[in-house]
């Protein structure tokens, strides 16, 4: 075991050197500093098992055991059709496409950014505007304890930028798109470099995303995440999200991986005071899905909204994790996951609330909702509260239920078949998520998803 | 219209119907009574097609159609209507759009043209004023958060749209005000007709003052044990039913 083990790792490190040696990807020397201390920390924790408790439900040994490519910026596969698939309408957004982590300008759309609002390449900027990046970048997402994002921070490369001036009012969503291609299929086309016919053509990206909201500032940011093509590819991501005094940032982050995919995603928010966050986290794809969503409350007054919806099918596992950190005193925090099982899919969902002992008045509620749709489908979810500060108001509570057969008979008894009525209550369960998003293009984009794959789901439920 | 012969249904191992006979023809209201748990709101859900109930011995046929191989949607749309006593409520879908869908269903089933959305919007405009709702609570989820009363003015509500031949309302009237009776009972009223046949299911005798039976039926213990005009119904409601009870064990004396 503990061969096999180091022996994954070595593939990474010595990965690291070709890398680091590659030049392709210099930046300047901190971002040097960061990627080898935090190579050294992946090296030091390895991949999560599940004997970790965090980990315990989630078991990553198919992600340590693939040997991965570092993927390219490959556009070639990638058509105007496929990308439209995922796109938002142009007219109603600003948008950045990445292609394999990649920023592709080509690609993107930013003709509507509104003057003082940079929105672009995080390695451009780290060249042309460090003081930007450098106060910010890797001092939230901390890879000490996480070897996901120690891998991500080791390997960082690209990903987006998006910086709003003080008191600036962004009213069109900034849409940041990520696309995961297949690579060449011909390795003689490829730069020397590494062996890879020992790689086979999985590919790893690991895009990473800082968004700093300054001071009375207000934005929306959605996070699409889409793969073309039916390879295996892992898609780790970091996102770290800063929002100033007062600052209002409505957050979206939309997983529709492909059915190979794998998909590890930290998305860490620090937030001051009076500021507003509210996140929704939507998860369709993916083979195996792991998100950390953390938010710390530093400054009172804060609002602090996560939303989530997950839906998975066939051998779909998807992990929420979520830590909500109330430092300060007077924030409210309100969480509410609901999630859809079918097939033989496993879900986990464990929401900690941190309340720190100066973090009085805190009035924080966390719920999780689950429906298993099938009998092979399973659920493991685990409210937390820790609490340190003695004058606050927490409630906590999870719920895993079937579809009511009450009220399937009673939809049945009016005339709508068996399949229609799973569907309207499958739909009435998830639809009050999708109420709640705001950006009316992702919403309608998400209801259409549910309802294709709810007549999906019909059309299997004919079948049998 | 109706015939059931001999019906008997368990749930689990619990047998509750235990040889049910009914003959309901078109035009006819028939009342049935009797005490709780006798088996009343089973019979109703049978007839439905419930799928947790059992059906072990004996037959149902409707309109010459064996009703008990039809799954609940088939039934509804062969125009058998449950008023439920405990209407579900489900957070989510709204009465008008779960309705259309419904009531779509069973056109299309009987070779009629499908509602658009503005034909469905005047029928439901319509049917609303029969029991005295407004646009408001039919645009809500259906029935979450609706009083008693609001959920079998409801009921009488989809019946109306969905325009059944065989009516069976399960207690529509229990629980409701004054206000609310009379409205419910003039929906079922305007809804008679020499085509539709009704089921009313009840404890009281105020209802069957608005909606004068034909016949009058006693249930005790799984069984239909005692038919009779309307004059059964102010029997009861008078002495109870304790001299039923006394009745039927008089005439089955050594029941192991
Ligand atoms: N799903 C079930 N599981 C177990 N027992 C049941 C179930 N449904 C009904 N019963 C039992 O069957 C008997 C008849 O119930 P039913 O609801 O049909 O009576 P009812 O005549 O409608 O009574 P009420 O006047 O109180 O509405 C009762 O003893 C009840 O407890
Ligand atoms: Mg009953």
């Amino acid at each position: 075991m503990m061969v096999t083990a180091s022996k994954e790792l070595d593939t990474y490190l010595s990965d690291f050197e070709l890398f680091e040696k590659n030049g392709a990807t210099k930046g300047p020397s901190w971002i040097h500093q960061i990627r080898k201390a935090a190579i050294s920390r992946f090296s030091e924790l390895g991949f999560p098992t599940t004997r970790l408790e965090e980990w315990k439900y989630t078991n990553v040994a198919p992600i340590a055991k693939t040997r991965f490519k570092r993927a390219e910026c490959e556009a070639n596969g990638l058509t105007a059709e496929a990308l439209a698939r995922a796109t938002l309408e142009e007219s109603a957004c600003v948008q950045l496409v990445f292609v394999n982590g990649h920023f592709s300008r080509k690609l993107s759309s930013l003709r509507s950014l509104p003057e003082g609002v940079k929105a672009g390449s995080l390695a451009a900027a780290w060249g042309s505007d460090p003081a930007s990046i450098e106060p910010h970048l890797a001092r939230h997402a901390s890879y000490h304890d996480h070897a996901f994002v120690a891998l991500n921070s080791a390997f960082m490369k690209d990903g987006a930028f998006v910086y709003v001036p003080k008191g600036k009012v962004v009213e069109r969503p900034i849409h940041l798109l990520f696309v995961s291609t297949a690579p060449f299929d011909s390795a003689q086309d490829r730069p020397v470099g590494l062996a890879h016919e020992s790689l086979g053509t999985a590919v790893v990206s690991h895009p990473r995303n800082l968004i700093v909201a300054d001071d009375g500032s207000q934005a929306m940011i959605v996070e699409s995440y889409v793969g073309v093509g039916t390879n295996v590819y892992l898609t780790n991501v970091v996102t770290e999200i800063i929002g100033g005094k007062n600052a209002v940032i409505d957050y979206y982050k939309v997983q529709r991986e492909s059915e190979e995919a794998f998909h590890i995603a930290t998305v860490q928010a620090h937030l001051d005071r009076s500021s507003n966050f509210s996140s929704h986290s939507i998860d369709l794809g993916g083979a195996l899905v792991r998100n950390d969503l953390n938010a710390t409350l530093d400054g009172e007054g804060i609002e602090c909204t996560l939303d989530g919806l997950y839906m998975v099918t066939g051998r779909q596992h998807v992990d929420n994790h979520t830590r909500i950190d109330h430092v300060k005193p007077h924030c409210s925090s309100r969480e509410l996951y609901k999630g859809l099982l079918d097939g033989k899919s496993r879900g986990v969902f464990n929401g900690k609330i941190y309340v720190h002992k100066a973090a009085q008045k805190t009035d924080a509620k966390q719920t999780n909702k689950n429906l298993l749709l099938s009998e092979g489908a399973t659920i493991n979810t685990k409210p937390q509260l820790e609490i340190y500060a003695d004058d606050v108001k927490c409630t906590h509570g999870s719920t895993i239920g079937q579809l009511d057969q009450d009220a399937v008979f009673y939809l049945r008894s009016r005339g709508l078949d068996l399949a229609t009525a799973r569907n309207l209550l499958t739909y009435a369960f998830a639809s009050e998520m999708v109420g709640r998003i705001k950006v009316e293009p992702v919403r309608a984009q998400i209801e259409n998803l549910l309802v294709t794959r709810l007549q999906h789901g019909s059309r299997a439920e004919d079948a049998r | 219209m109706l015939e059931v012969r001999n019906l008997h249904a368990k749930v689990g191992n619990t047998e509750i119907l235990r040889g049910i006979d009914l003959t309901v023809n078109a035009g006819e209201v028939h009342a049935v009574m009797g005490p709780n748990g006798s088996g009343k709101s089973t019979l109703a859900h049978v007839l439905a097609g419930r799928e947790s109930y059992e059906v072990t011995a004996g037959e149902v046929i409707y309109e010459g159609k064996d009703l008990l191989k039809m799954p609940p949607e088939e039934r509804a749309r062969e125009g058998v209507f449950l008023a439920f006593q405990y209407p579900v409520e489900i957070p989510g879908v709204s009465t008008t759009y779960f309705l259309k869908a419904g009531v779509n269903a069973i056109r299309k089933h009987r070779g009629l043209e499908e509602f658009d959305a503005i034909d469905f919007l005047a029928l439901i405009k319509e049917k609303m004023k029969l029991v005295e709702m407004d646009q408001s609570l039919v645009n809500r989820p259906l029935n979450e958060g609706f009083s008693g009363g609001e959920k079998k003015r409801n009921e009488i509500l989809q019946m109306a749209v969905l325009d059944p031949k065989l009516a069976i309302l399960d207690e529509t009237d229990s629980g409701l005000d004054i206000d609310a009776l009379r409205i419910v009972a003039n929906g079922v009223d305007a809804l008679r007709s020499k085509d539709r046949a009704i089921l009313l299911i009840t404890h009281y005798q105020r209802l069957l003052n608005y909606i004068v039976p034909d016949y009058v039926h006693v249930m005790f213990d799984g069984r239909i044990v005692k038919s009779g005009g309307k004059a059964l119904a102010l029997e009861l409601e008078d002495k109870g039913y304790d001299w039923i009870k006394a009745e039927v064990e008089l005439a089955q004396p050594t029941i192991a």
